[in-house]
């Protein structure tokens, strides 16, 4: 049977292009893969081949044409037998059948955003739990152990976390009752170890990657968001990426611009990542031990000046704080201060001073930035009206830029003032220490934009 | 090129040598239907063809076991219809459709079988490196014998994590063969412009890890290389290294107006050294099959691949709700 040969689309974007010349005559013998044509498009010229074996019957288009819309017959080939009257154009419907494939229809905007997680008021243990007093460092600790012992596939690699225990001694004494196969130490080399950790993780294990820091895992993101957070999506729900990544986020102190930069709001933009941000013992503890059950790569976000901080944490044989569930510090009527992380520091202290002074915040701790609990954050601002948000990042866009935004459209009957967003500065960490500190934000700083937006 | 081996006496039955043909045939087949498929816009996106390649993935999983596992880079079609995907779905995912692999949501380069062990697919040169090293870890750790073989070409060799990868691969004696597809171009760049040694599996030695060159238009010496080197990996020496030394006919992808070599380069290639000639060749010259059973094969291929391309063409396209699933998976109840 004849067959058309059809105006090729030759790149992504090519609509329409010039048959610029014809490297095969009427009656001609072709085989698969030669070349018959050269053809301009709006990037280069291009030559097209045959796609079968046959004879050049009749050229449609002639050569010089410009302005050929892909799709159009520009010649008919024959098979073994046919003569070139059997090569009449065919009729004009059959090239048009293929027409609206080659114009991807846009989705209409009628496709629905999945809804907001519902607010979670329950506690996070049951009331009379028996507390203990534990530092986040012990808190990480004890629930890598715990998930360690629960689960033989759950493993842990990283710069330093075996045999030196642990830069931050967060992983001090797995080496030593898991053994070198689960807490292996790795070469100074993020790149790979996260793309190893990623591989593991689809070969059937829970690695835990720890960064010794998450500057250091810059040298890693393309691991982390290309092939950690995409896969489940890319591969239609066949496979995801069950993998912790962990380390020390933000600034420490004195350790200069590139050991001092928090990731919070680059990882919370990422579609197919669970983000989180503890700032307690406790939610340490929880959040780290359901991150390590989750089935998704979870960015885990620390810091090593709250290491050494101590809380309460439940005594519990097996507690876990789901994602996606802020936490009311401190109830208040007059302001809502959301924090996570370090910022948490400022927060709460400046939420003391103002109490002081008859001004009643209530300070919201996010605890995971994705998914992020806005409707908590919401309902408290419904209820105070003014918000001001805390964190030690960069201040374009922010954590604290994104729920200015949601409050804009969830909440902007309920605003009584702008929202402020206190963020580090838009600098480099600084050295010097007298810089270092103005580069941070601070409890002042929380404490004149409450006085801001209350007018107070 | 590495010279060709004597392939007077294949070390392979009829039988064997009959299927190579007719893997390597449908790979060949498949890519051209779906440069035409592109041509016609049913097709989008970037297209990378495997056409000129057969001999490399068809002599590899000639030599894999069930269980073991293989990853590779964006020019992927070939490696998955040769470790048995369904044609059907491969192509209805290049047209973006619902059935087909990953739903339409992949495409041409995001590829995957959990079933057929074939973990992409991917579009970062050289990412693909580590994570088939961590596909070799997780068998280690969970202590089975398999390997993981993962492709990757010559372009991809210079990537830094390349050699991160080497080093813990040799370090921890993972269970991965690294297949470097050297086609000689990496895109547009010719090898000699880009890679300051010629012998890309010198250099494992550096790492310790035994590498060898195999002629990757003969599909034979591949099985043959592969063979060696999935022994090795299989009892515990820890990595291999494959240079396959091959050659893509075609542009880098659709949109290649391949001006950096010579029509006459291609043409020499494809008339002296074409992976399906050859094999044609043996078969009819010891007498494994007629010219009519070589016919009958090609047009069994014919069908298979038309009937993906219709199947790719009617297949609808993935339902508006799907932009929202498969971002992240849930999470097992929890007890708070």
């Amino acid at each position: 049977m004849a067959t058309e040969i059809l105006m090729p689309a030759l790149s992504p974007t090519m609509e329409e292009g010039t048959l610029a010349k014809w490297l095969v005559k009427e009656g001609d013998t072709v085989k698969a893969g030669d070349i018959i044509a050269e053809i301009e498009t709006d990037k280069a010229t291009m030559e097209f081949e045959a796609v079968d074996e046959g004879v050049v019957g009749k050229i449609l288009i002639a050569e010089g044409t410009e302005g050929v819309k892909v799709n159009t017959p520009i010649a008919v080939m024959l098979e073994d037998g046919e003569s070139a009257e059997d090569a009449a154009p065919a009729p004009a419907a059959k090239t048009t059948e293929a027409a609206p494939a080659a114009a991807p229809k846009s989705a209409p905007a009628t496709a629905k955003a999945p809804e907001a997680p519902k607010a979670n008021t329950s506690p996070d243990w049951p009331e009379g739990t028996e507390m203990q007093t534990m530092t986040v460092r012990e808190a990480l600790n004890s629930a890598m152990a715990e998930e360690m012992r629960r689960d033989d596939t759950v493993f842990i690699m990283g710069e330093e976390v075996a045999e030196y225990q642990g830069a931050y001694k967060i992983t001090q004494n797995l080496l030593e009752e898991f053994g070198a196969k689960r807490v292996i130490d790795t070469p100074i080399t993020e790149h790979g170890f996260a793309g190893i950790g990623v591989g593991a993780s689809w070969g059937g294990l829970r690695p835990i990657v720890e960064f010794m820091t998450w500057n250091f895992a810059m040298q890693a993101i393309d691991q982390i968001i290309n092939s950690a957070a995409k896969t489940l999506y890319m591969s239609g729900g066949q496979m995801g990426s069950p993998i912790v990544f962990r380390g020390t986020n933000g600034a420490a102190a004195r350790v200069g611009a590139q050991h001092s930069q928090d990731y919070a709001a680059w990882y919370a933009q990422v579609p197919g990542l669970r983000v989180v941000q503890p700032y307690s013992a406790a939610d340490a503890k929880g959040l780290l031990k359901t991150a390590i059950r989750d089935p998704n790569p979870v960015v885990f976000l620390e810091n090593e000046i709250l290491y050494g901080r101590s809380f309460e944490v439940p005594k519990m044989d097996d507690f876990t704080i789901p994602f996606g569930k802020a936490k009311i510090w401190r109830e208040g009527t007059d302001v809502t201060i959301v924090s996570f992380g370090i910022g948490m520091t400022y927060a709460l202290e400046a939420a003391d001073k103002l109490a002081e002074d008859g001004i009643s915040a209530e300070v919201v701790d996010l605890r995971t930035l994705r998914p992020m609990d806005t409707d908590t954050v919401i309902a408290s601002v419904m209820k105070t009206n003014r918000c001001v948000t805390v964190e030690e990042g960069w201040p374009v866009a922010s954590i604290g830029n994104h729920i200015s935004a949601v409050l804009m459209q969830k909440a902007f009957d309920y605003l009584d003032a702008p929202v402020i967003n206190c963020t580090g500065k838009d600098v480099p960490m600084p050295y010097a220490a007298n810089l270092e500190k103005l580069a941070l934000t601070s409890t002042q700083e929380v404490i004149d934009a409450v006085r801001q937006v209350t007018y107070r | 090129m590495v010279a060709r081996k004597s392939t007077k006496k294949p070390n392979v039955s009829a039988e064997d040598l009959k299927q190579y043909y007719r893997d390597m045939l449908l790979i060949r087949r498949f890519e051209e239907k779906a440069g035409q498929l592109y041509g016609m816009g049913l097709i989008g996106g970037f297209c990378h063809l495997y056409i000129g390649q057969e001999a490399v993935v068809v002599g590899l999983e000639a030599a894999a076991e069930e269980g073991d596992r293989r990853i590779t880079t964006y020019r992927d079609h070939g490696h998955m219809l040769a470790c048995g995907m369904d044609p059907n779905g491969v192509m209805a995912e290049l047209t973006g459709r619902e059935g087909g692999y990953s739903r339409g949501k992949g495409g041409s380069m995001h590829m995957f079988s959990t079933e057929k062990r074939f973990y992409g697919g991917h579009g970062i040169v050289g990412a693909n490196v580590p994570l088939g090293a961590g596909l070799a870890f997780a068998d280690k750790y969970l202590g089975n014998d398999r390997v993981t073989f993962t492709y990757f070409g010559d372009g991809a060799a210079n990537q830094g994590q390349v050699y991160e990868t080497f080093n813990m691969a040799a370090l921890w004696q993972l269970p991965v063969i690294f297949v470097i597809e050297t086609n000689q171009y990496a895109m547009g760049t010719s090898q000699k412009r880009s890679t300051s040694s010629p012998d890309i599996y010198t250099r494992g030695q550096a790492f310790g890890i035994p590498g060898e060159a195999v002629d990757g238009m003969d599909v034979l010496a591949v099985k043959e290389a592969g063979d060696k080197a999935v022994a090795h990996c299989r009892s515990g020496a820890g990595p291999y290294i494959l240079e396959i030394k091959t050659y893509r006919y075609r542009g880098h992808s659709m949109s290649d107006p391949a001006k950096y070599r010579t029509r006459e380069e291609v043409q020499k290639m494809r008339e002296e050294k074409d992976a399906i000639e050859h094999v044609r060749e043996l078969l009819v010259s010891g007498g494994h099959a007629t010219e009519e059973d070589l016919k009958a094969i090609d047009k069994e291929i014919k069908d298979v691949v038309n009937a993906s391309a219709e199947f790719a063409k009617e297949s609808p396209e993935p339902a508006l709700e799907e932009l929202w699933t498969d971002i992240i998976a849930d999470a097992a109840p929890q007890n708070a």
